[in-house]
């Protein structure tokens, strides 16, 4: 194919990839180091109010926004260095809480919060997922050829509902004395709250991040289960391999690849959890990384949008992905060198 | 089929497989069959502690709000029925009646007028039908199953939900005809180029796939909002604000999707001989005109799975139909965030279920149309690699 050719096909989709993905990350890394404000001025009123014979008045100092021609607030932007970085990291307080070894008080940062609840989010819900997904694959692999259709519809119900939905529905079943709150009470004998302290909120989320994805992970494994060697298999068996070794020296082996791509998958994928936060309104207790730049995007109470703080903690979120990339690329590079 | 005995299951190995798959079942369907079944019920028996009195909803039925046996059993065959005609007769009758070439809109009437008849028969003539029926029997016409469709009626009606949903079938129709239409184009371009260049861009597509959303955004905001000043030099006075317009989000939805898509329509193009376009470029034909007839015709089964996942992406997102929407053009999904943080009363909630429900139900609907093109698409990326 002619390299105008390939232009022509390939031109509108790269357009539009590099307008509204490429620019504004360059757009966020210049936010970052700017700030914009509205600009104030301190002016004196009088402020009088009635009184007894005479009004009593005083002098006291307001601070307003400057207001131009068309009564629009007048704001300025000025380069402000690592400023937003260092309010959004705030080492230092960091730094001073975790010389004392004040876990606690390391976790009151919002940053620190929101990146140990990511990594643990990512890190524990990996084996989780890919666990279900291959126990489910071997297992309707193994039972069942004339129910297939049906479990594989029941099981896609979770993977493709909505996320901020199906964070909300199991949110439901916990809330206030909701049934499955009501039967742990009944099981445990104690008085529970789901939604109190953060570790239970976490272990809801969890549960609610492996239910959403185990179903993705199964579907493809067990699409690679259809392509195993029967013969292998056979000659497995022939040479005395039990049912477990024939799992963990054939077919393990052989969902390898595919094992690979819905770890890489799912590291990227939860690494962005944000939905559950949502859905559990968990935000004061538990907030994640792409949740902290949402929150700082929001218009505050005044209507503000601390944007050039949201850059820095996209960035510094922007970073993370880079170190999780960065095997990954490796390894194509390596594949794509040998390849030619 | 007959399976050599060593590779049969031993008994109590099945019986571990299948209750294990039948749990998982249980689980996987649970939250939204009771999400269901909590919005047609009064909130007092829609948040009971006891699982049979939100089933059965002993105070939804003492208000008078319920099906009687009678009710539930023409419902079922009603429901039987109208099931059957859809799958057996419709196709037919889709294929004998729509014009030629133009078989998909045939088959967006068909689903429009099943979808007219359903409310039809369910909304309106049942319920009048069955008053009368359960009237004439007496004790048997009584309710048992507690059943309201009063928070739909609210939600839809009152609370104006369809807006929402109005904005969210123009947002996603407009992300699926444009990612696939761009996404096509780059995909087979890619599938079919083999050069150094294609390898990269597709390695461009996969960092860009893995960036987090509210970092595309924090550069989308504040551009958009001053939009009209930025954009004034080149437009002049009727330069747009981005904000708050869905042709701008749909814009930026199709970029975030662009890179999975052509990843995926690269790997069904791939799955297309290559001889089929080399055999009309020997006859002639240019790269353009090769793909205009001759793969045309062949490649839809990809297309079509592509289009599901970017009508899902489109439909599911929450972050940036929330943050760069205003209100007067709100998707469903951020707009039930409006229910569930005003959360004063507990007929608010339900309402937030039934909104929730209501946002579920195409998504359902999907799986069931298209359960074998989501399985394909779920599995072509990952056996392509």
């Amino acid at each position: 194919m002619k390299p105008r050719t390939f232009a022509a096909f390939v031109g509108p989709s790269m357009f539009l990839m590099l307008l509204f993905i490429a620019a504004p990350l360059i757009s966020v890394l210049s936010q970052s180091f700017y700030v914009t404000q509205s600009v104030f001025e301190t002016v004196e009123v009088e402020v009088c109010t009635p009184g007894f014979l005479t009004q009593t008045c005083e002098i006291e100092q307001r601070t307003q926004p400057i207001l131009d021609d068309d009564g629009n607030q007048v704001v300025n932007t000025e380069f402000v260095g690592w400023t937003s970085y260092r309010n959004v990291l705030r080492m230092g307080d960091a730094w001073d809480a975790l010389s004392s070894f004040d876990w606690s008080k390391f976790q009151q940062i919002d940053f620190w919060k929101a990146l140990r609840f990511t990594l643990t989010f990512t890190l524990i819900t990996l084996p989780l997922a890919i666990g279900l997904g291959l126990l489910l694959a071997i297992t309707v692999n193994n039972v069942t050829q004339a129910l297939k259709g049906q479990i594989i519809f029941i099981s896609l119900l979770p993977f493709i509902i909505t996320p901020v939905i199906g964070a909300l529905s199991i949110r439901w079943l916990f809330i206030g004395d909701g049934i499955m709150t009501a039967l742990l009470e009944w099981w445990l004998q104690r008085d529970i709250a789901m939604f109190a302290q953060a570790w239970t909120i976490e272990v809801l989320m969890l549960f609610y991040r492996v239910w959403h994805v185990g179903p993705f992970a199964f579907v493809v494994f067990y699409a690679g289960l259809q392509t195993v060697n029967n013969d292998t298999l056979e000659s497995a068996i022939i040479d005395g391999a039990s049912r477990f070794e024939r799992l963990r020296y054939v077919i393990i082996p052989h969902l390898m690849p595919l094992i690979v791509f819905v770890a890489l998958i799912h590291l990227m994928d939860s690494y962005r959890v944000f939905e559950e936060i949502v859905g559990f309104a968990s935000q004061a207790h538990v907030i994640s990384l792409q949740w902290l730049t949402y929150d700082f995007l929001t218009p505050d109470e005044a209507g503000n949008r601390s944007v050039s703080r949201a850059s820095a903690s996209a960035m510094l979120t922007m970073v993370g992905i880079v170190i999780l990339l960065i095997p990954l690329l490796r390894k194509t590079w390596k594949d794509h060198r040998s390849a030619h | 089929m007959s399976v050599p005995k060593a590779l049969q299951t031993p008994l109590n190995l099945r019986l571990a497989s299948s209750a294990f798959i039948v749990v998982w079942c249980l689980i996987a369907a649970f939250p939204i069959f009771w999400i269901t079944v909590m919005s047609i019920k009064v909130p007092i028996d829609a948040f009971a502690a006891n699982p049979f009195s939100v089933i059965f909803g002993p105070r939804t039925v003492a208000e008078g709000k319920g099906l009687s046996i009678p009710d539930i059993v023409v419902g079922v065959v009603v429901l039987y029925f109208f099931g059957r005609f859809c799958v057996r007769n419709l196709p037919k009758l889709v294929k004998r009646h729509s014009p030629f070439g133009l078989i998909a809109l045939g088959w967006l009437a068909s689903a429009l007028a099943a979808g007219v008849a359903f409310a039809l028969t369910f909304a309106i003539i049942l319920p009048n039908v069955m008053s009368v029926v359960n009237g004439a029997l007496g004790v048997f016409g009584n309710p048992v199953l507690g059943f309201t469709p009063e928070h739909y009626l609210a939600v839809w009606v009152d609370n104006q939900f369809y807006r929402n949903f109005i904005n969210s079938l123009i947002v996603t129709t407009g992300v699926v005809t444009v990612s696939l239409t761009v996404g096509t184009l780059a995909g087979y371009g890619l599938a079919r180029a083999g050069s150094n260049i294609a390898f990269w861009i597709l390695i461009a597509a996969l960092i860009f796939r893995s960036l987090p959303h509210s970092v595309l955004v924090a550069g989308y905001l504040p551009v958009f909002i001053n939009s009209a000043e930025i954009l004034s030099p080149i437009l002049g006075e009727n330069a747009p604000t981005l904000y708050g317009q869905p042709l701008a989000v749909i814009a930026v939805l199709v970029s975030i999707n662009q890179p999975f898509t052509i990843w995926m329509l690269r790997s069904f193009f791939q799955n297309i001989p290559a001889e089929l376009d080399e055999a009309a470029r020997v006859d002639g034909c240019t790269h353009f005109q090769a793909f205009r007839w001759v793969i045309m015709p062949v490649m839809w089964p990809g297309v079509i799975t592509t289009g599901l996942f970017s009508f899902l992406l489109a439909y599911n997102d929450f972050l940036v139909t929330s943050l760069l929407l205003d209100a007067q053009n709100q998707t469903m999904v951020p707009a039930i965030a409006g229910y569930f943080n005003r959360e004063t009363t507990t007929t608010d909630q339900v309402e937030a279920v039934a909104a929730a429900v209501s946002i579920t139900a195409p998504l359902f609907l999907l799986v069931m149309v298209f359960q074998r093109q989501i399985v394909s698409g779920l599995t072509a990326g990952a056996v392509k690699g």
